[in-house]
């Protein structure tokens, strides 16, 4: 048996490498070389595009809203579900999981299907002249629902795991609850916390089925980066889309970057 | 909120009220009632007319093919995700550490982008798609491209799930198989991959509900032949353009009947996993 | 890549002034999907003639997509000052809709479509399969490639052209017509939802054999691909697409911003607009201009949708409703 023993690790170690190699790090590298296909020139050129710098502001202004929200939101939602027991505890627990297995087009068809001007609401926005639906409002509203699970399931499973011991001893030397947040709870979800936020940034900043159906694609208004990428595709630009889809890929790996760094600390 | 009233000792901590608060109304306005609205849409339909739609050969079609290439996808990442979890967990090599961040790549890369490269690598001229050419196979344009797309973008998904049970499991088991002379495949088979059947099985789901969703990745390369490479999420993007909301909102409904009975059986799959681990 | 160069500039000046928040005057023109390179090219220019007439700044920004989708978006709230549509069904889908008037085809000249086309074929280089006409898209070895009839106006004008087509042919047997166009779904490769996807299809992805699209995108497409040696092919007979273009009342209305969109749907018809307009391949009315460009456009003969099927009303009826005749073409192969 020894022999096999021995061979087995290698013929599988290979096996791993060879298949991640054809299935995540070609497509990966392919961006980066349909993107620079016709040089450097070419490639700045696209990326400085008024259109594209645009596109890449308007990403960058959403993530800057939803991350925040979603981190309140993850952290309320932890420290309620790991700290108290209440009645519909676990159905609350599975209601959080919901827009993580919904197709986001299905997402974006839900709040049409409220907002849009023949939708449940729209006659009452209209009345009031207020814009969800075509502007940032509705972009940023699709986004908070694909990517609110991100925290909470990065926070709620180690706030469980550790307990509230610590914040017990807390309270009983009187700390108020702010406090006790701060100095007890936060140090320790931490790392949780911003991996939780790295991964809701990087959904947020690709988010494309959602946004697709909410957005109206209104060039140097309305133009997410991922729905610019389908944008320049279409125009015939395909150095130009994978230009603006290389910016996309390196957020992605700075993200993974980041998220390693961050593994390491929590370890 | 009188419930917040610490009645039960477990309540000594504060915030609940807060907490419990803010969740419930995030959750009402971001997620229940757009979801609400669809299932309002869907029931002003009435269940003939409903029938009729999510019936019609078309949208079976773009069922069966959603389920299909889903299916697929989910068994490539099974046998790949179960392979990546025990290389990166059991053996020690150079370039481990790269190989363990690069599975999340298809979760930090925007769909979209991934549908992009993927397309243009398997289109007749590209990297992929010149070596299966002159096999007479090709990808793009057919189940097998859905298949594909479906597959890169739920990679992380069995091997993030089977991982940590496998770092976790006691190795006492597998040394006594050893001594009693048992093969390493018959201590996998017999040890190890019982203990991690709830976990993979679990990753297993959430893989597949994620693929029955996907849109981004595949708009690109499907090639949205009704009848044949038409995914049930661009079905419903269709019906929506041809200004049918009555047939988007079945066929999403469909969908997120799907995805919920899924989300269960993950749920509890992961429940079970859990149980197993405590015993 | 020159070509590519003038153009990202000249794209660059017209929208580079979306960034200023002060802008006096500001519409958005939501438009078909292949119209993205003639409203850069024209934009500009009206951008210019309104600040020397005014000596208010503008700025237009654009959305492109199928255009029955862009109805559907502006019925649901997408704040369009002004349509420039390549299909009056849509037009009429926002008058119904109460977002402009019934008699919007009054407003302007021309029926209110200050330009037009037709569907027309490009081939591959020497044209290999020998495509002249629309029955040689039935046959066996033609892969024929085109948009999808029920997302695309493009795909619509295609479908309805080809009919036509069967209709002379055949001496008005409506079985018949509906034969020809049957084979020629039957050899589809890909639906794709616009008109820019399947160019991309046809030109990227060296799928078919023959690429049906408005004559202005096989111009467009041959100049941009001269490397690939696409050849234009003309059908011996073919579909007068109008390109209709409308206020979109309720919206400007509400924005103060009629005045600047009627000017600007108006300007359209000037030679200037009309000239720059027939460079991007679309057949103008402008005399002058049609004659510059005689060479560009060789000679069709051109029906209307009134004259063959008795008006858009009939044809959303008879064909383009659910279980219509393209649903019997279409989905039951």
């Amino acid at each position: 048996m020894r022999p096999q023993s021995r061979l087995a690790p290698r013929i599988l170690i290979g096996l791993a490498v060879i298949a991640t190699l054809l299935m995540i790090v070609v497509p990966l590298v392919y961006i980066f070389a349909a993107a620079f296909a016709q040089g450097w020139r070419v490639y700045a050129q696209n990326i400085l595009d008024p259109l594209t710098l645009h596109a890449i502001w308007l990403t960058v202004l959403v993530a800057l809203i939803v991350v925040p929200v979603n981190i309140a939101f993850g952290v309320a939602a932890a420290w309620a579900i790991a700290r108290f027991r209440f009645p519909g505890r676990s159905l609350l627990m599975t209601a959080i999981e919901i827009p993580f297995s919904i197709s986001p087009i299905i997402a974006g068809i839900c709040y049409l299907l409220l907002y849009g001007r023949q939708g449940y609401l729209g006659p009452w926005l209209e009345a009031h002249d207020i814009q969800i639906l075509f502007a940032l409002p509705g972009i940023v509203l699709v986004t908070l629902f694909v990517t609110s699970p991100f925290v909470a399931r990065e926070v709620l499973p180690l706030m469980q795991a550790q307990g509230s011991e610590q914040e017990q001893a807390a309270v009983t030397l009187g700390a108020s609850g702010w406090q006790i947040f701060r100095r007890v709870t936060l140090p320790n979800i931490r790392w949780a916390l911003l991996y939780g936020a790295v991964l809701c940034t990087a959904r947020a900043v690709g988010e494309f089925g959602g946004v697709s159906v909410v957005s109206g694609s209104i060039r140097g208004q309305t133009n997410t980066l991922p729905l610019h990428v389908e944008l320049l595709f279409n125009d015939l630009n395909i150095t130009g889309a994978f230009a603006a889809a290389s910016t996309l890929t390196l957020i992605a790996v700075v993200t993974l970057l980041l998220k390693s760094v961050l593994e390491g600390r929590a370890r | 909120m009188s419930a917040a009233a610490p009645i039960r000792t477990k309540r000594v901590l504060p915030g609940f009220t807060l907490s419990l608060g803010t969740t419930l109304l995030y959750m009402t306005v971001i997620v229940l009632i757009p979801v609400l609205a669809l299932i309002l849409k869907g029931a002003e339909i009435g269940p003939a007319r409903f029938w009729a739609i999510v019936s019609s050969p078309r949208a079976l079609a773009a069922f069966r093919l959603t389920i299909t290439a889903a299916l697929i996808a989910t068994a490539i990442n099974a046998v790949y995700g179960l392979l990546m979890a025990w290389v990166l967990t059991r053996y020690d090599f150079s370039g481990k550490r790269i190989l363990d961040a690069l599975m999340d790549v298809p979760f930090a890369l925007p769909t979209a982008v991934a549908g992009l490269s993927l397309t243009a690598l398997f289109s007749a001229n590209g990297w992929f798609g010149q070596v299966l050419a002159p096999l007479g196979i090709s990808i793009p344009y057919t189940l097998l491209g859905v298949a594909i797309a479906m597959s890169f973008t739920s990679i992380p998904f069995v091997v993030r799930t089977v991982q940590p049970v496998l770092e976790d499991l006691d190795p006492a088991y597998e040394q006594a198989a050893r001594t009693l002379g048992a093969s390493e495949f018959t201590i996998f088979r017999r040890v190890v991959f019982p203990q991690i059947l709830p976990a993979y099985l679990a990753g297993c789901t959430i893989a597949l509900a994620r693929s029955l969703g996907e849109f981004g990745a595949i708009v690109f390369i499907a090639g949205n032949l009704p009848l044949k490479t038409e995914i049930a999420a661009l079905l419903a993007f269709i019906r929506l353009e041809e200004y049918d909301y009555q047939g988007a909102a079945a066929i999403a409904l469909v969908l997120l009947f799907f995805a919920l009975i899924l989300l269960l059986v993950s749920n509890r799959l992961q429940a079970w996993a859990l149980r197993y681990k405590e015993r | 890549m020159k070509h590519g160069l003038i153009r990202a500039a000249a794209f660059a000046i017209g929208i580079g002034s979306a960034f200023p928040a002060l802008a006096q005057d500001k519409i958005l023109n939501v438009s078909y999907d292949i119209g993205r390179e003639v409203y850069e090219a024209l934009n500009p220019l009206f951008v210019a003639q309104w600040k020397d007439q005014t000596g208010r700044d503008l700025t237009i920004d654009q959305s492109h997509g199928g255009s029955s989708k862009q109805a559907r978006a502006i019925l649901e709230g997408l704040p369009a000052d002004v349509v420039t549509f390549n299909q009056e069904i849509d037009v009429d889908m926002l008058a119904k809709g109460g977002m402009l008037p019934e008699d919007w085809r009054t407003k302007l000249p021309n029926n209110a479509s200050p330009y037009y086309s037709l569907p027309s074929f490009l081939v591959r280089k020497g044209n290999p399969k020998n495509i002249r006409d629309w029955s040689d898209l039935a046959r066996e070895d033609v892969a024929p490639v085109f948009p999808n009839p029920k997302t695309s106006g493009n795909g619509r004008y295609t479908y309805l052209a080809a009919y036509a087509y069967g209709l002379e042919k055949n001496g008005g047997d409506a079985a018949k017509a509906q034969e020809l166009v049957k084979g020629i779904f039957a050899n589809v490769p890909v639906f794709d939802t616009g008109g820019r996807a399947s160019t991309q299809t046809f030109a990227e992805r060296d799928i078919g054999d023959v690429l049906v699209t408005f004559e202005a995108e096989t111009g467009a497409i041959a100049k941009q691909y001269a490397d690939k040696g696409f050849e234009r092919v003309t059908p011996s007979l073919s579909l007068f697409s109008a390109f209709p273009a409308a206020v979109v009342t309720a919206n400007a209305d509400k924005k103060g911003t009629a005045e600047v969109s009627n000017a600007y749907l108006e300007w359209l018809y000037s030679p200037e607009a009309q000239e720059v307009i027939a460079q991007n391949f679309y057949r103008v009315n402008d005399p002058e201009v049609t004659a510059r460009h005689a060479a560009e456009f060789p000679e069709v003969k051109l029906v209307t949708v009134d004259e063959v099927f008795g008006g858009w009303d009939a044809v959303s009826k008879d064909h383009f409703a659910e279980g219509g005749i393209l649903d019997q073409v279409f989905v039951n192969r």
